[in-house]
């Protein structure tokens, strides 16, 4: 069983246990338009929740994609090394950008869920 | 912020708009930037370029005045002849590259840059006050058609202009300026029409299954692959001609002993050589290299700087133009990114041969 959660700056979370499963919203893909490239931190990396710690570049723009959550990155989406157009292709699924063991689990309750998300970006 | 004749539609196409030099401008439409790109490369693409600015010089002393602004022999230049050239300040800095068009004896139609259309208006009315001219800035819509399939779209729409050789510009209707030029590399048309009859004629070409509509992102990667400086980016009021790689622009005889604004800076600077130069750069791997990110040599120093970058669909890589050291430029060249030193590969501009018809 798994809850996902969103954040005010367009990325989601995918929490099962104490691990969560982190990418960028397809509002958010769509914004960007065309990726070409993705800038994934190393596996075994701390990040506090709000730390950049994933850039997505488009053909035209480099933008920072923020840590939702504190914790240490534990997997990377390999993919995406020779395919950042799957974040375009499949935001929400696919193009997936790590995975990472919650160190604060408390932070969640910050985060939105569909129904607030959803409502902020329409 | 302003909008263009074809703001509605530009919404109307879905496009995702942002600012760009004061108007609301698309930056893609739901085809995507890399489609876009690409399908100017094959068939055609519809740019809104009605930001840019048009100024009409008319009068028995305007060939005077430009040879005063700008560095060639206006009186000399053939009627319908575009010309590619700028208006440098007294240090021989660049205040704007511009295309200027001979449309008679007696007048010229000067294109600029919508980002420095009011410094380059100002210019111009500084200095026509002592010649007999009188300078007209006339609102119109404009629009870019790019690719090979642009000369036919346009002839299907009642256009005779397979004759037109590339730098020509004519009238074919009252209010309306049409030439064979443009700023992706690829062979096209600029076409200028009243604010009024923009949209109509805009959703006439698109209309044609030959041609989508292209926003301002790939303009800039279609402009990059092409080597094609920007100014505002690659070209600014620190930096000359020489420096920028467009002497080519300027005729041999008026490099030395011109008379026009900025003759004497340029040519001192001219015969005292350059130090710094425009390079073009591929970075090794995918990741793409930014305007200001850092150019190093192999020891870390800095030695210039990328002024335009990002990703060029076409050659399927990163694409840079950088301002670098003349003395650091045949040695190993590094871009800092984001901490990383990335190996930077000097290239041949243009990255994508041009496909200019001459």
């Amino acid at each position: 069983m798994s809850t996902t959660y969103y954040t005010e700056e367009h990325e989601w979370l995918r929490v099962e246990g104490d691990v969560a499963t982190v990418g960028i919203t397809n509002h958010a893909q769509e914004q960007l338009g065309d990726l070409v490239f993705v800038d994934l931190p190393t596996t075994g990396t701390s990040v506090e929740q709000g730390d950049d710690v994933v850039v997505v570049e488009s053909v035209k723009a480099a933008s920072d994609v923020y840590a939702p959550a504190s914790g240490e990155v534990v997997e990377i989406n390999e993919t995406l090394a020779n395919e950042a157009a799957l974040v375009n292709a499949d935001a929400e699924g696919a193009g997936w950008l790590y995975k990472m063991k919650l160190s604060k689990p408390e932070e969640l309750e910050q985060l939105l869920d569909l129904a607030s998300y959803t409502a902020q970006i329409s | 912020m302003k909008q263009t004749p074809l703001y509605d539609l530009h919404i109307a196409e879905g496009a995702k708009m942002g600012a760009f030099a004061g108007y609301d401008m698309p930056l893609f439409y739901p085809s995507g930037l890399m489609k876009e790109h690409l399908h100017t490369r094959v068939s055609a693409g519809l740019f809104d370029i009605s930001h840019m600015v048009h100024v009409e010089i008319t009068g028995s002393q305007a060939s005077a005045l430009i040879e005063h602004l700008c560095p060639y022999v206006a009186s000399e230049q053939g009627i319908n002849a575009s010309r590619y050239t700028f208006f440098l300040d007294d240090a021989a800095g660049i205040i704007d590259d511009l295309i200027i068009t001979r449309l008679d004896d007696l007048r010229y139609l000067v294109v600029a840059n919508a980002g420095c259309a009011e410094k380059d208006v100002a210019h111009i009315r500084a200095h026509a006050e002592a010649f007999d001219v009188s300078v007209n800035v006339i609102p119109r819509g404009f629009l870019a058609l790019q690719g090979p399939q642009a000369e036919a779209v346009l002839a299907d729409q009642g256009f005779a202009v397979s004759q037109m050789d590339f730098m020509t510009g004519i009238e074919p209707k009252p209010g309306w300026f049409l030439s064979r030029s443009g700023y992706t590399g690829e062979d096209g048309f600029e076409i200028a029409m009243p604010e009024t009859e923009c949209d109509a004629f805009a959703r006439a070409l698109l209309s044609d299954e030959r041609v989508i509509a292209v926003g301002l992102g790939a303009r800039d990667s279609l402009r990059l692959e092409a080597g094609l400086s920007l100014y505002g980016q690659d070209l600014s009021d620190t930096i000359n001609p020489h420096e920028a790689g467009l002497i080519w622009a300027i005729p041999k005889e008026l490099r030395k002993d011109g008379t026009f604004i900025g003759a004497k800076a340029l040519a001192d600077k001219i015969s005292a050589g350059r130090s710094r130069m425009r390079v073009g750069l591929v970075p090794e791997g995918r990741m793409p290299v930014r305007a200001g990110a850092l150019l190093l040599n192999e020891a870390g120093s800095e030695i210039g700087v990328v002024t335009s970058g990002g990703y060029g669909p076409s050659i399927e890589s990163g694409v840079a133009l950088g301002l670098i050291a003349v003395s650091a430029a045949d040695m190993p060249i590094f871009a800092e990114v984001r901490g990383n030193k990335i190996p930077m590969q000097r290239a041949k501009l243009p990255f994508v041969p041009h496909q200019y018809k001459r």
